[in-house]
């Protein structure tokens, strides 16, 4: 595990692909001297050292906006690169294979598929709304400093369901266990929202301006 | 395991902070933004912005006074009041709202709640709905109806229906407002709270009443809400963001305890 600090001035970009707010993930960017810049132009994410990968929204929809600009190809072509790339909530769910919402194949950066949370207890609410801990299982320089009971701020209906247990590096109780930070080689990428989750939120954000894409 | 949460409501008119009593008489208490930050900084779990400005040419300092907040609060903030279309609710999200709550212009016409979800997504939608208490009868079995314009009028329309329908439309969370408590500090609707509650299968907050540390228990318990929501009791300065959140957390209640 290595942790070298890198400028910050270096270009971060954050897809934009219509889903969701992401101005609320830069404005965090911003709270920890990230300058980043969002963009849906291909080419200006290859451009990027670093790249941002958030989302709201449905896959289905989510999927098609990628690929009409190209990002699709561009996310890939960056990993490919070695660059650090950090997911969030809905751009972790579409980097697996598949998504049980509306039945999509999705982006197959990591094995595994996404499933809708069904419970028989009437008192689990769906979605899966609100703070919740992130208990790491294994060591990442992205998830450094979380201490046992820090909570992050979820908000989905559907869960990572990831095929191989060394792409997990945290995980979180909603009646059951559900991977919510996986990850593999300059690919990291959280079911949580760093950006609306505080303190703690803001400092993954920061270390990933710093994470060297190695873990 | 999921947190309850503990949610403070800021009632805005012209870009201040104001406090009714029973929905009536606000007056000023400060600059909302500040207040923001200082819960935010407590351990605050989610802010509610709530815009009562009379005019609506006065939305646009309703728009600075959540971008402002949202460069400087990194929790969920939810605005509502006075929200009527889709672009109302898109323009506040870009802002900086997460959640857009509608009211009175989704009990007027039910298919504004559909268009918001569609276009801003189902978790971020929620309906929020000022109830008082009646004699049941055959329109209102429940024994709850459903008032707009800020309690004033009656809708003769059914709260619990109404929850139902507005689930079914999409909205994503439901705030539970009694008219008959707010601003008396004698405590939440309980009954109303916890009736909604288990007949639908997305979050509630529970909404007005709250005075004292045992009624954001009890609404969080027998009141079966996954949110409970104040106003004037942290306002005012008689209680602190943490020092609700520690009473909850030692009566058993599981709250986020470290920020």
């Amino acid at each position: 595990m290595s942790y070298s600090r890198v400028s910050k001035l270096s270009l971060v970009v954050i897809i934009d692909y219509d889903a969701g707010n992401l101005r609320s993930v830069q404005r965090a960017c911003n709270e920890v001297g990230i300058a980043a810049e969002i963009s849906a132009d291909a080419d200006r994410v290859r451009e990027a050292e670093r790249v941002i990968f958030p989302g709201v929204g449905a896959a289905g929809a989510a999927m098609r906006s990628l690929q009409k600009n190209g990002l699709d190809e561009a996310l890939h072509e960056v990993l490919a690169d070695g660059k650090p790339v950090l997911g969030i909530c809905l751009g972790l769910q579409i980097s697996f294979d598949r998504s049980e919402e509306n039945d999509q194949e999705t982006l197959g950066l990591l094995p595994g598929c996404v499933k809708r949370f069904e419970f028989q207890r009437r008192d689990l609410k769906i979605p899966h709304m609100g703070w919740n801990e992130v208990r790491v299982i294994r060591p990442h320089p992205m998830l450094a400093g979380i201490e046992p009971g820090d909570e992050f701020y979820f908000v989905h209906a559907f869960y990572p369901s990831p095929a191989l247990a060394d792409n997990v590096f945290a995980v979180t109780d909603y009646e059951s266990e559900f991977a919510s930070a996986v990850g593999k080689d300059n690919y990291f990428a959280t079911q949580f929202h760093p950006e609306k989750s505080g303190r703690v939120g803001l400092r993954l954000l920061e270390q990933f301006a710093c994470w060297d894409g190695t873990c | 395991m999921l947190s309850k949460r503990l949610i403070a409501c800021l009632d805005v008119r012209d870009g201040k902070l104001a406090k009714s009593v029973k929905f009536v008489d606000t007056k000023d208490i400060g600059d909302p933004v500040e207040k923001a930050r200082a819960y935010y900084l407590d351990g605050l779990d989610e802010l509610v912005f709530y815009d009562i400005t009379a005019s609506s040419d006065k939305r646009n300092i309703m728009l600075d006074v959540v971008e402002a907040v949202a460069e400087q609060v990194f929790i969920p903030l939810s605005v509502g009041g006075g929200v009527r279309s889709v672009a109302d609710a898109t323009d506040l999200r870009l802002a900086g709202a997460e959640k857009i709550n509608v009211n009175s212009a989704a009990v007027r016409r039910p298919a504004l709640i559909a268009e918001c979800a569609e276009a801003v997504g189902n978790q971020n939608i929620v309906l929020s709905m000022d109830i008082r208490r009646v004699t049941p009868t055959s329109e209102l079995p429940s024994g709850y109806e459903v008032v707009i314009e800020g309690g004033r009028r009656p809708m003769g329309m059914d709260a619990l229906a109404w929850a139902l329908e507005g689930e079914r439309l999409g909205a994503g969370e439901l705030v539970i407002n009694s008219i008959d408590a707010d601003g008396t500090r004698d405590g939440y609707e309980l009954d109303l709270t916890a009736l909604l509650a288990e007949a639908v299968r997305v979050p509630v907050i529970a909404s007005g009443g709250a005075g004292k540390p045992e009624h954001l228990y009890d609404a969080l318990t027998t009141g079966k809400a996954d949110a409970a929501l104040v106003a004037s009791m942290v306002h005012y300065g008689d209680y602190t963001v943490s020092e609700l959140k520690r009473y909850l957390d030692g009566r058993g209640v599981k709250m986020r305890m470290s920020w």
